[in-house]
């Protein structure tokens, strides 16, 4: 689903953000990404998701090479990945449902569908009877969920999530994490970036990957 | 379909924003169109001049009618020449009698007519520069029976420097202005997408096509252009009737004008957003 070939990401000023790191997450997988500050986990989350490309190596995603895709079919990928910030990315002014709808009109979902698959992905994420609210009227662990169903509106194969318990108090971030889990057992391939390692600890049947200056140091399927 | 309704959905939920770049717009459209209707005035008024010029060819009072008409077949043959009048003495006369009404007396004790018979040769629009005038005239000259052959040289020599300068003062003066509304129309829109980016954002993290992207922004942009035009049209429209009304009279552009302003500020908008949507699209 997700393998990282020797990949290096190298910047002309900062130098090295990422060094010859491997690794292969399966269809149906969990796994954390760990690490520091500024030990990589954004710049893998990036290359994953392809927004950036590495200097060295081959990032695949859901059969897509980051060696062969080009920027302007970049959507295929895109369609098959959902992605989920920290800070959630919604789009102001509108209601939970009207930020879920957006995505599905913007990928070509036929208009008649589109209202009741949106409050469908809110009531899978516990949001049902907030659909109609702005999302600024919302509490942090409800806009992040609101940001799950955005990113789940593509039936994406993959779900990146990028610190996306760093804004929220610890009853919010048991609630995603929970959610998370819903969304793996149904299939999905999950990857977590987060430097919290007690929130880790918590979950022990997940996967997890230890970034250190760049470098993959730790794999807990290898042990 | 959507395009269209993001576009003008676009326009209700930031009425602000996209009507002060509509009025920022305007105004870059309001400073061009004045400058058109100063320029279009300038060309009426340089044009009712230059219809006045004509070759005035002077012929022998022993010219037999004859030689007359080949000279006025001949003349009338040259492509730029539009019209040749022949002008009798008697005819000469009458037209001093009237159009010189201070020396009445002097026109009534005469004995003998001193005004020679003569043609007038007009110029067709667009023929009237000094180098044609002065080729017909030439062409009049060679004949035995043609005194003399006027057409003003010093003030058509004038004239034509005033048009070149006229000419010259538009094509400068136009691209600067029209650049610097380019410049202020480009920025209007760059702010109204700017303002957008996170929508641009989020369109493109979720996969949607750079073509599904664009297009409701060409449409708003194409739609900020029209409106800017109608209201640059409406406020040009308010200052001639002020001129034409309180101060002197002027004429109105034609509409070929107006329409060929509303529609480059319509395709003006259009490109303006495709330039200005193109970095976000490289963000992600």
């Amino acid at each position: 689903m997700i393998k990282l070939t020797n990949v290096s990401r190298e910047y002309p000023k900062r130098g090295y953000a990422l060094r010859d790191v491997s690794f292969h997450l399966k269809k149906g997988e969990f796994a954390f990404l760990t690490g520091h500050s500024g030990s990589g986990k954004s710049t893998t989350m990036r290359l994953v998701h392809m927004s950036d490309r590495p200097t060295k190596g081959e990032v695949r995603v859901t059969g897509f090479s980051s060696e062969k895709v080009t920027q302007r079919h970049i959507w295929k990928v895109r369609r098959r990945v959902g992605f989920v910030f920290q800070d959630f990315r919604l789009l102001p002014g509108r209601t939970a449902q009207e930020n879920v709808a957006f995505v599905l009109e913007v990928t070509g979902t036929p208009r008649a569908a589109i209202t009741s698959r949106a409050q469908r992905l809110l009531s899978q994420v516990g949001l049902s009877t907030m659909a109609g609210a702005y999302v600024n009227e919302l509490s942090g662990g409800e806009q992040q969920r609101v940001a799950i169903a955005r990113a789940l509106a593509n039936d994406p194969l993959v779900l990146l999530a990028d610190e996306p318990t760093g804004n929220l108090d610890d009853r919010a971030t048991r609630g995603v994490l929970d959610l998370f889990w819903d969304i793996n057992a149904k299939g999905m391939a999950v990857l977590m970036a987060t430097h919290d390692l007690e929130l880790v600890r918590r979950y022990p049947h997940a996967r997890v990957f230890e970034l250190d200056h760049g470098e993959l140091v730790f794999d807990s399927a290898e042990g | 379909m959507y395009a269209l309704r993001e576009a003008i959905a676009a326009f209700r939920r930031a009425p602000v924003l996209t009507g002060l770049a509509s009025a920022m717009v305007g105004l870059a459209l309001y400073v061009v169109g004045l400058f058109g209707l100063a320029t279009y005035n300038l060309q009426l008024a340089l044009s009712s001049i230059e219809e006045r010029v004509e070759v005035a060819v002077y012929l022998r009072d022993d010219a037999r009618q004859s030689e007359i008409d080949l000279l006025l077949t001949e003349l009338a043959a040259i492509p730029e020449v539009r019209s040749v009048r022949f002008i009798s003495k008697r005819d000469a006369l009458e037209r001093a009698r009237v159009e010189l009404p201070e020396f009445g007396a002097l026109f009534t004790d005469l004995e003998v007519n001193p005004l020679p018979q003569s043609l007038e040769v007009e110029l067709r629009p667009g023929s009237r520069s000094p180098d044609i005038v002065q080729r017909v005239s030439e062409a009049a000259l060679l004949y035995p029976f043609v005194e003399d052959a006027r057409y003003g040289r010093e003030w058509v020599d004038k004239l034509f420097t005033l048009r070149r300068i006229g000419a010259a003062t538009t094509a400068v003066l136009g691209s600067a202005f029209a650049l610097v509304a380019a410049l202020i129309i480009g920025t209007a829109l760059r702010i109204a997408i700017f303002a957008r980016r996170e929508e641009i954002y989020v369109m493109r993290l979720v996969g949607a096509t750079n073509g599904f992207i664009r297009r409701p922004f060409l449409l708003e942009g194409a739609m900020a252009g029209l409106l800017g035009g109608a209201i640059a049209w409406a406020l040009t429209y308010a200052t001639y009737r002020g001129v034409y009304t309180y101060l002197f009279e002027v004429a109105w552009m034609p509409d070929s004008w107006v329409a060929l302003a509303l529609g480059a500020g319509c395709l003006f908008g259009a490109f303006s957003s495709l330039l200005a949507i193109r970095r976000h699209l490289e963000d992600l």
